[in-house]
């Protein structure tokens, strides 16, 4: 049971001693196993949705559970990858991702095993003893993906996991997290700002206003993908070329766009 | 020539002949007869009599021993600083109600100069060891707590959230970030502590202990020995620096493993 309900929140933030809006109702299903990415402005409250599932923040109004519980605090079950992937510097690679797996109180062996299992799925074997300073940013964001993953939580968070990466690198990642994705299936909420990147590793985007954050429209891209049988591709341009990429993508481009003229009365 | 255009071999001519001109006026105002030789000996008079001090008894101990006390007793206060101040600071700094609690006390207390606890130390744990280990440890504490405090209170706060997603409680939150992530303000901390520390040894030494450089100072005054007095000064000088410059080495070497 992973389900992620966010029903009638609201979020108000205390700035100069006035209370500012920033989540203005939000009521969201996510569904098991699902991978929903949420696009919107800068500012519009994406993350701080994000956060509120992990525990890291809480509603004014409203409320959000997992798996039929509210949430009242950060757990392992929801496992958060960052946008500065919030590596320890003071940690090697394996001690990075050994972190959660102490916490849960996995056994040496096993826990030796995960670790292992994680370096080569992710692509880091060689590194285990590197300190996160040591490598590329790349690199570290698969650290981080590898730390979230090897508790095998029933919820997955990614606050804009890509966005401090390179274009090429990025686009790897981008890959990578779709194999990852259809060989460990997880319930998955991705904050981004590329339109791309919700496109094409999302079943759904939720497209938000500007602030204060409200819904606009929840495109269902997992229906267009099968349709299409994008999945026939094995690279992320093959998948952009097509016309039916093109027009969700636009799609999406003009709710934004719409976000960002003035509505000054 | 500003800061930045002195080279490091100009930079150590300069301090050498700092330390000349020192010594020769000294000299100079030593053999001029100004000043009588009992109360300003040369020099190399109290160089002969350090020497001296090494071998020879003075108030019942060579100067090494009086040394090795200080140090026990200085160790004893340290650790007990140390091993309470920090954990205390990055528990203060985690728990909100540990704050509350302890802050005010702390505050009252922590402006009570170290010499100031003499009295009461020497009336409650007497003048062998417990008397001037608490009075070196009051002079430790505070900055081993305050960095550590401060520390933990300025994590970056993104290492304190990915630890409780990744479903740490507090106890490993504190041990396992809080604590590496405040080790540079901890170090600093404990180097004010191991400074402040040893002064207020010697301060405690001065009026109660049987043995220690600070009651090598005070048997010295009390026969006229200017040059065992001095002798005393540099031994102290020398071991406080001695102190610093390990704290140094072990701070520049936690800042190289860290890569910054």
């Amino acid at each position: 049971m992973s389900e992620i309900v966010f029903s009638g929140v609201r979020r108000k933030f205390r700035r100069n001693g006035e209370d500012v809006p920033a989540l203005d109702g939000i009521d969201l299903t996510v569904r098991e196993r699902e991978f929903v990415a949420i696009v919107g402005p800068s500012g519009c409250g994406k993350t701080t949705c994000l956060r509120m599932v992990a525990g890291l923040e809480f509603p004014t109004e409203g409320e959000v559970k997992v798996g039929g519980a509210a949430v009242r605090a950060p757990g392992p079950d929801r496992a958060v990858v960052f946008q500065q992937f919030a590596l320890f510097p003071w940690k090697t690679v394996a001690e990075n991702i050994a972190f959660g797996l102490k916490a849960k109180g996995v056994a040496n062996g096993a826990r030796h095993d995960t670790i292992a299992r994680f370096v080569e799925l992710m692509g880091l074997q060689g590194y285990e003893n590197a300190f996160p300073h040591q490598l590329s940013g790349g690199m570290q964001q698969r650290v981080a993906i590898a730390r979230a993953y090897a508790l095998d939580p029933a919820v997955l968070l990614m606050d804009e996991p890509f966005g401090a990466l390179d274009a090429q690198t990025r686009t790897v990642m981008q890959e990578e997290l779709v194999k990852l994705a259809r060989r460990n299936p997880r319930t998955v909420l991705f904050i981004t700002h590329a339109v791309e990147e919700a496109v094409y590793l999302a079943d759904r985007v939720v497209v938000m206003t500007r602030r204060p954050g409200r819904i606009r429209e929840i495109i269902d891209v997992g229906a267009i993908r099968r349709a299409e049988n994008w999945d026939r591709f094995e690279r992320i341009e093959e998948v952009m070329d097509q016309a039916s990429f093109v027009h969700l993508r636009t799609h999406i481009w003009k709710l934004l766009r719409e976000q960002q003229q003035p509505h000054e009365h | 020539m500003n800061r930045a255009e002195l080279g490091r071999g100009e930079s150590w001519l300069l301090s050498a002949a700092g330390l000349a001109t020192l010594l020769a006026g000294w000299t100079a105002a030593a053999i001029s007869g100004l000043v009588p030789s009992q109360f300003l000996p040369t020099p190399l008079a109290v160089a002969e009599r350090f020497v001296e001090l090494t071998t020879t008894p003075f108030a019942g101990y060579t100067i090494q021993q009086h040394l090795l006390s200080s140090v026990g007793r200085y160790l004893m206060g340290f650790g007990l600083a140390a091993a309470i101040g920090v954990p205390l600071g990055l528990m203060m700094g985690w728990f909100r109600w540990l704050d509350d609690v302890v802050s005010p006390l702390f505050e009252a207390v922590r402006f009570v100069a170290p010499i100031a606890w003499v009295p009461f130390a020497a009336l409650w744990f007497g003048t062998g060891i417990g008397g001037p280990t608490l009075i070196i440890f009051m002079g430790a504490f505070p900055p081993a707590l305050i960095n550590a405090y401060r520390g933990a209170r300025f994590v970056e706060p993104r290492y304190v959230e990915a630890a409780q997603t990744l479903g740490a409680g507090n106890w490993r939150v504190i041990a396992q970030v809080l604590l590496p992530a405040s080790v540079p303000s901890i170090v600093a901390g404990l180097r004010i502590s191991a400074g402040l520390g040893w002064q207020s040894l010697v301060g405690a030494e001065l009026i109660v202990a049987s043995s220690g450089i600070g009651y090598l100072l005070v048997k010295g005054q009390a026969s006229i020995s200017t040059s065992t007095v001095m002798s005393g000064m540099i031994a102290i000088g020398i071991v406080g620096f001695a102190i610093d410059a390990m704290l140094r080495r072990a701070e520049a070497a936690i800042h190289a493993r860290r890569g910054r």
